[in-house]
Formats: structure tokens, C-alpha cells, sequence
């Protein structure tokens, strides 16, 4: 239906606000999260609704990382409440450790994973696949399709959760986490339930010979839930009858919906749609081998329902070939696959991949001028650096590596012990402010008892902002925007230990870059040192603020177009007029931050109140 | 009518506000709306493409050689993104007529960048070139965006609204008079 009857109360919802919506209309008391593309918005949405629709007995917060969002939600769960924690992918990874053993306790009220994959990867580390952590840790997962099919799962993943006791995962990926689709709303679900925990050591404390009886007990649930009828596959056009079949999941099932009706296929190849690629359901499986005799899976990213159906004779997909493993599955490549496999025409076009624009740091951002002055300060330095807006510090080179949150600070470690102390380059870590609360707490009370000879930069701009300007544990403020502790990072860097620590505002370069060189001298001397960078991201103040601070710069004639400010400032605000041979300023972009004028080496950038010149 | 449209541009230059206003709109002309966005690092200034259908579509992916309008708001992405286009379809780029690549008659230039400097709203590029891609290809009427525009816009002071109405009639206008 391209039309839709009136009077239905319908907004047009991104997939992490239709995920939220769910969570509310099915009665969730208690949602948590760290940020992190695509899973976000998941979280602020729950706020958002939990506000407007009053919802005074939710709890939502974002915690320090993912381990901790998931004990909270999950501990939340056994004292009887319907809870939730949303991440990312890699987040899954920080959690994995509660996540594979709240799978052998099991739960009481219902309890919802949301772990958001990034097939592409289009903002992440890896294209990992959160179903095979779902497989390993044992338990179900239920892969939407779409928004509105997102919603609909936190619905039924509760009613499994509850029914079985178990932990439940709902596994998007980015198009379903950053689509948006009209959705009609349901009515919010006001569960009054209180908290209460049975105590049950045996359960809840178990040693590890109740562990063994508690994964016994974790298998049998999981062949009921094999047979549980409401998550089971569905085939989408039962009138066809035909040897071969398309078996699809996630959002390839919505790209593979539209390629058979525009083949014009529908008629001849029957479709099955899997809700729950683990654990696949035992019927399934039987009836599918027994029916067809040549069966193609779509599916992102790994072939987990492939790998079920264990049938490499009949079976074609990412084990076996013929769909790609790597990248994100994208319609295109799923018309032509399933054109393919059936031996028809298709018109299917893969474009070519032109490199596009590259990201950079914003114009003005405080990272720019932290990443000018560390390599003044440590010139021939290794920089270990982290996961951040910060990461893009690499085209300013002066982010070496980036390995996953909070390893810069051990990187910096391995770096140091790895060389002799007569050869060793000095050694600068970066870091946000929020990556060292979420993992780098660990590693520098490590540095600091190992006393390795390295600088800490804290990248200190008040906020989570790569991920949309999310308050950390310093920024005294919770989701709702309510008052809440904030943490002191000093206090914090001193607890670890450190003997060492600074803090500066990087945008008064002058002062700055000395401030650093002694640090870097200490730290070569003496061993671990902070310097705390605290000027606050752009994007999270208010335009007044920005207008007083305005610093109005000029270019002047002697500007002979170099080019050194373009590479390694590389502020978007910066522009080389090649005809003119002279870099001339995008006004529109400057925030006026004044920074510049410290970066020309023949002084051509000039406060404009100094300046005889005329603005370009 | 179902229809598949690209709008790409540069992190910060509004592709996701316009997307979501036309999506808005034909939602409140009770159509069925599907869109894709681009989120996180590519923000930072970096190439942000989104896709909107509307009409009847479940993937919310439009593939190749499919779209029936393209909207740029950098000239540099008229070759990035040309391919989305089907043979039928119709792009409308930001940039000085001279500068379109050649061969490219299904694409029409509108020069948003000189318009809003020349009406002082550097913000509104992103409406200008809305307004031209209307005119281009009727997706939804400009009554309807214009309402979608005071609806989104309600908190803020009426002139910015003005502003932002203001552009989108003046993008409009200028590609049907040049038409």
C-alpha cells in the first residue's frame, strides 16, 4: 500500500527511536547504555519518552562503559523488572564477560540486549557479527528487518526472556538503527511491578559445580526455544512451491522483499523470512532440507543461519562462496545474486567507489590545536591515540594507532617497554575525556607502577561528542539533564598515582606548546605524566557564547601560499586558492578560535585588529 | 506515486534536516516514507549521503541506476552519487552553471551558495536547493514543506522560520522560471 488511511497517530521514527518506543509501550523500568554508532540514539530516546510520557518509576542512565550498563540492567532484571541495555558491536565486546555468564544464570524479569552491528563498517573498528556472540554465549537473537520490525521485537523479546528466563539479544545493524520509517505508535505500557530479589546463592552466586548443573539447564531452554512458535521463521509466499528457496535475515530480508517482486520472481522461488537466526528453529531446519534441494541464505555479516543449517551441499551463502563475506550486503549485490541463483536478467549496476570528501576535525575544534602543539612539543614522538573525533587526528599525522577504547595509554606502555631506554622515541598518548573514564583508568594505574616514560594528553572537550554531544562522568549532568556527581579528572589521574599532572586550555597555543615540552622532558626523566586538555567542543555550546569568543583573523599579501597550514592544520575554514596561489578563509566556517595565527611559519595569519589588510 | 530520491552533500551542510523535512511532508500527505542516513565520523565534514522513498518499498536502500531525483549540495558529489540515477531521473547540483560536468544534461544547476549570500542565510543552502528539486520533481507539493518547515521550526523565532520558508521559495522559483 503506497497510501495510508488517515486519522493513524504516526511519526516518522529512526530505527533506535523505534527500538526506544518499544521498550516504553512494553513496559521497561530500566534502560542503560554507553554511546557508540549506530546504537546512540537508542538511549536518549528512551529519556525523551520517558519524559513526556511521565514515566517516573524508569530508571535511564548512560554508564561509564557497556560492562557496567549491562550489570546494572541486567542485576535490574533479577529483582523482577523489564530491563534493557543498548551498544554497539564493539561495546559487546567490553560487556562480553557479564554477557556470557548472565546466559548460565538466566533472569527473572524480562531482559533485552540491543547490540547494534555496523555491516561496512561505516563508523567502527570491525564488521563483527553480534549473533555469534549471541551463539557463543547461548542465547536467542532476534535480527529485525526494519524500524518498525525493531519495535515489534521488544514486544516478543520480553515475552522470550520472561518465558524462558533467559537473556535475549536484538541484533540491528545500521539500516535498521539509521532508517527511518513511518511508524504508527502503540499505547505506553505503565508496569507497576515491584522490585523484588529472591535470594537463591546456588543461582545468583553459583560455584562452579552449580555452574556445570546451570548449563545443563541453559541447553534445554535452548531446544524449547528452538520449537518457541512466536519467533519462528516464516515463509512469505506458502502458495509457491519450488526446489530452490531464499532464506533471508535482517535487513537483507527487506532488500530481498523488494528484488523478488521487481524480478518478478515471487511466484516461483518460496521466501523465508528467520526472526531468530539463533538458535534456528529445529522444524525449520527439517522441513527446509527436506522441501528444497538448493537453498540460497542472505544474511549480515557472518553465515550464522548457514552455519545451522550445516548443509554445504544445498546450501549456498557466505561459507560457501557465493555471498560476499566481508562489506555490507547492499541491495545491489543481493539482485544480483538472487538473479543469479535463479537465472534470470537483472539490470543490477555496482557503482565503482569514488573516494569522497574525508572526514576532519571541525574548524575550531580544541582537538587541532592539542594535536599542533604535541607535535611541536615531541616532533619525532610515536603518538598512540584512541576511539574519538580524535581518531582523525591521523590526517594532522599525529595519531599513529588506534586499536580499540582506552589502549592508548597501554599501547604507549608497549611501545615503551619494547624499546631501549637509549633509543626510545618520546612516547604521547591521546585520549577523550570520556574514553579514559569508559577504559583508560586501568591502564595508566599500570603505566604508573610500571613507571613507563610516557605523556598522557587527556583530550578533555566535556562531552562524548563523536557520538552526539552524550554527558560523561565529568559533566555533572545525567540524560535527562538533571543535576548528577560529577567526577574530577585531576582528583582521578592523581588517585591512579600520577605524580605528574597539568591541566591547560589548548586553544593559548603560546602557553601550551612550553607547557608540553616540559611535560614530555619529565615524562622521558621521571616516567608517567598528564597533561589534561580542556577547552570544550564547539558543538556542545550555545551561539553566544561562540559569538563573544569570535578572534577575527586575516591572511595578509605576504601569505606565498606554502601550503603548511593546509596540511598540517588542515582546518575546514582554510582554504587554497590555487589560482591565487594564496590561502585565503572560508568565513562562513571560521569559528574565529585565533588559533591559526600561531601555525604560519612566515606569520602571514594575523589577529585582524593588527592587520592593514582587507578580509578575503 | 513511489519515488526514490538521493540527497548527498558535506557533514554539517544539512542533508539529514532536508531528508527529514520531505520525508515529514510526504508522511502528512499520508504516503509511506522509508529513509537512510549517514551518522558518525562522516558528520565531521566527510561525504554524508542519504536515500528517501516513498511509496511502497521495504528496503530502505535505493540501488543504482533507481533514483528519480538526486539532490547535491556540493558540485564534487554530482560524480560521486550520479550513478543512484535511472535513465528518467533528474539531478539538481549547487554550483555555477559553467561548472557541470558535461554529458550531464539530466542535471540541473542551481547556484544556492550565490543565493544565500546574496539574501544574507549562509544557513539555508540546504532549503534553496530543497525548493529547486521540488520544482524539478513534483515529490510533494512546496505548500506541504512550507508547513512541515513552520511545524519543525515552531520554537524558534519567526524570523529564522521566515528565513527557512524564504529559501525554500526561493530555490523553487528559480528553477521554474529557468525552466
Amino acid at each position: 500500500m503506497s497510501r495510508v488511511a488517515k486519522g493513524h497517530d504516526r511519526s516518522l521514527m529512526l530505527g533506535n527511536e523505534a527500538l526506544a518506543r518499544g521498550l516504553v509501550e512494553n513496559g521497561c523500568r530500566m534502560a542503560t547504555s554507553y554511546p557508540g554508532t549506530p546504537a546512540s540514539e537508542i538511549l536518549s530516546s528512551v529519556a525523551a519518552w520517558k519524559k513526556s510520557e511521565k514515566l517516573d518509576r524508569m530508571h535511564v542512565q548512560w554508564a561509564v562503559n557497556e560492562k557496567v550498563a549491562f550489570e546494572i540492567a541486567y542485576t535490574g532484571s533479577i529483582a523482577g523488572l523489564r530491563t534493557a541495555v543498548a551498544m554497539k558491536q564493539v561495546g559487546l565486546n567490553v560487556a562480553s564477560d557479564p554477557f556470557m555468564s548472565a546466559a548460565y544464570l538466566g533472569v527473572k524479569g524480562g531482559f533485552l540486549v540491543i547490540s547494534a552491528d555496523d555491516p561496512g563498517p561505516h563508523s567502527s573498528q570491525t564488521e563483527q557479527d553480534s549473533r555469534l556472540y549471541a551463539m557463543s554465549a547461548k542465547v536467542p537473537v532476534l535480527d529485525p528487518d526494519s524500524p518498525g520490525q525493531a519495535r515489534d521485537m521488544t514486544g516478543v523479546g520480553f515475552r522470550l526472556s520472561e518465558e524462558f528466563e533467559i537473556p535475549v539479544m536484538i541484533r540491528p545493524t545500521t539500516r535498521v538503527c539509521h532508517a527511518r520509517q513511518d511508524i504508527e505508535k502503540k499505547k505506553v505500557q505503565r508496569n507497576n511491578v515491584e522490585a523484588v530479589f529472591e535470594k537463591n546463592p546456588a543461582r545468583w552466586a553459583a560455584t562452579p559445580k552449580f555452574r556445570y548443573k546451570l548449563h545443563n539447564q541453559l541447553e534445554e531452554k535452548l531446544k524449547k526455544i528452538a520449537l518457541w512458535k512466536e519467533t519462528a521463521p516464516v515463509c512469505l509466499n506458502p502458495s509457491v512451491q519450488s526446489k530452490k528457496a531464499i532464506i533471508v535475515s535482517g535487513v537483507s530480508a527487506a532488500h530481498a522483499k523488494d528484488i523478488v517482486r521487481e524480478l518478478g520472481v515471487e511466484g516461483i522461488i518460496t521466501l523465508y523470512q528467520v526472526i531468530q537466526p539463533y538458535p534456528l528453529h529445529t522444524q525449520f531446519i527439517e522441513m527446509v532440507l527436506k522441501k528444497h534441494d538448493d537453498i540460497l541464505v542472505l544474511e549480515e555479516t557472518t553465515g550464522v543461519i548457514e552455519m545451522q543449517l550445516a548443509r554445504s551441499d544445498r546450501v549456498k551463502g557466505k561459507n560457501s562462496g557465493h555471498v560476499p563475506e566481508t562489506g555490507e550486503l547492499l541491495p545491489e549485490i543481493i539482485e544480483k545474486i538472487i538473479a543469479d541463483f535463479l537465472s534470470v536478467k537483472s539490470g543490477s549496476k555496482i557503482l565503482e567507489t569514488k573516494p569522497g570528501r574525508r572526514p576532519t576535525l571541525c574548524a575550531g575544534c580544541p582537538h587541532r590545536a592539542s594535536f599542533f602543539a604535541i607535535k611541536k612539543a615531541a616532533p619525532k614522538g610515536i603518538y598512540t591515540s584512541d576511539i574519538g573525533c580524535y581518531t582523525l587526528g591521523m590526517n594532522l599525522k599525529a595519531v599513529d594507532t588506534v586499536l580499540c577504547m582506552g589502549a592508548a595509554i597501554s599501547q604507549a606502555a608497549g611501545f615503551a617497554h619494547a624499546y631501549d631506554d637509549k633509543k626510545r622515541p618520546p612516547i604521547v598518548a591521546t585520549m577523550g575525556d570520556s574514553t579514559f573514564f569508559h577504559a583508560g583508568i586501568p591502564a595508566l594505574i599500570d603505566a604508573v607502577v610500571q613507571n613507563i616514560p610516557f605523556l598522557l594528553v587527556i583530550l578533555d572537550n566535556r562531552t562524548t561528542a563523536m557520538t552526539g554531544n552524550q554527558p560523561t562522568p565529568a559533566s555533572g549532568k545525567d540524560v535527562l539533564g538533571e543535576p548528577v556527581t560529577a567526577i574530577d579528572i585531576e582528583k582521578l589521574v592523581k588517585g591512579c598515582g600520577i605524580k605528574y599532572c597539568r591541566t591547560a586550555n589548548p586553544m593559548e597555543t603560546d602557553k601550551f606548546i612550553p607547557l608540553l615540552k616540559k611535560a614530555v622532558k619529565y615524562s622521558q626523566n621521571n616516567g608517567p605524566a598528564v597533561v589534561i586538555s580542556r577547552s570544550p567542543c564547539l558543538l556542545s555550546l550555545p551561539n553566544e557564547e561562540l559569538r563573544e569568543n569570535y578572534k577575527r583573523v586575516e591572511i595578509t599579501d605576504t601569505c606565498d601560499g606554502c601550503g603548511y597550514c593546509i596540511s598540517h592544520f588542515e582546518c575546514p575554514a582554510m582554504v587554497m586558492d590555487k589560482e591565487k596561489e594564496k590561502v585565503t578563509l572560508d568565513r562562513s566556517l571560521c569559528t574565529g578560535c585565533g588559533v591559526c595565527v600561531h601555525v604560519c611559519p612566515k606569520k602571514s595569519i594575523v589577529p585582524a585588529e593588527s592587520s592593514n589588510v582587507e578580509g578575503s | 506515486m513511489n519515488y526514490q530520491i538521493i540527497i548527498s552533500g558535506a557533514g554539517g551542510q544539512g542533508v539529514l534536516f532536508i531528508t527529514r523535512l520531505l520525508a515529514e511532508a510526504c508522511m502528512n500527505d499520508n504516503r509511506h516514507v522509508l529513509t537512510s542516513e549517514t551518522h558518525g565520523m562522516a558528520q565531521r565534514g566527510g561525504t554524508v549521503i542519504s536515500h528517501l522513498k516513498v511509496g511502497d518499498f521495504k528496503s530502505p536502500l535505493i540501488r543504482p541506476g533507481s533514483a528519480d531525483l538526486f539532490v547535491a549540495l556540493k558540485p564534487e558529489n554530482l560524480d560521486l552519487h550520479y550513478g543512484f540515477l535511472k535513465k528518467s531521473g533528474m539531478a539538481i547540483v549547487n554550483s555555477s552553471e559553467g561548472s557541470l560536468t558535461a554529458g550531464t544534461n539530466r542535471a540541473k544547476a542551481l547556484n544556492a551558495d550565490f543565493l544565500a549570500n546574496q539574501d544574507n542565510n549562509p544557513g539555508s543552502i540546504n532549503l534553496y536547493m530543497l525548493g529547486g528539486a521540488i520544482a524539478l520533481i513534483p515529490v510533494c507539493s512546496i505548500e506541504k514543506i512550507k508547513k512541515q518547515i513552520e511545524i519543525r521550526f515552531v520554537k524558534k523565532d519567526k524570523k529564522i522560520r521566515a528565513k527557512a520558508v524564504m529559501a525554500l521559495e526561493r530555490g523553487f522559483k528559480t528553477i521554474v522560471s529557468g525552466c
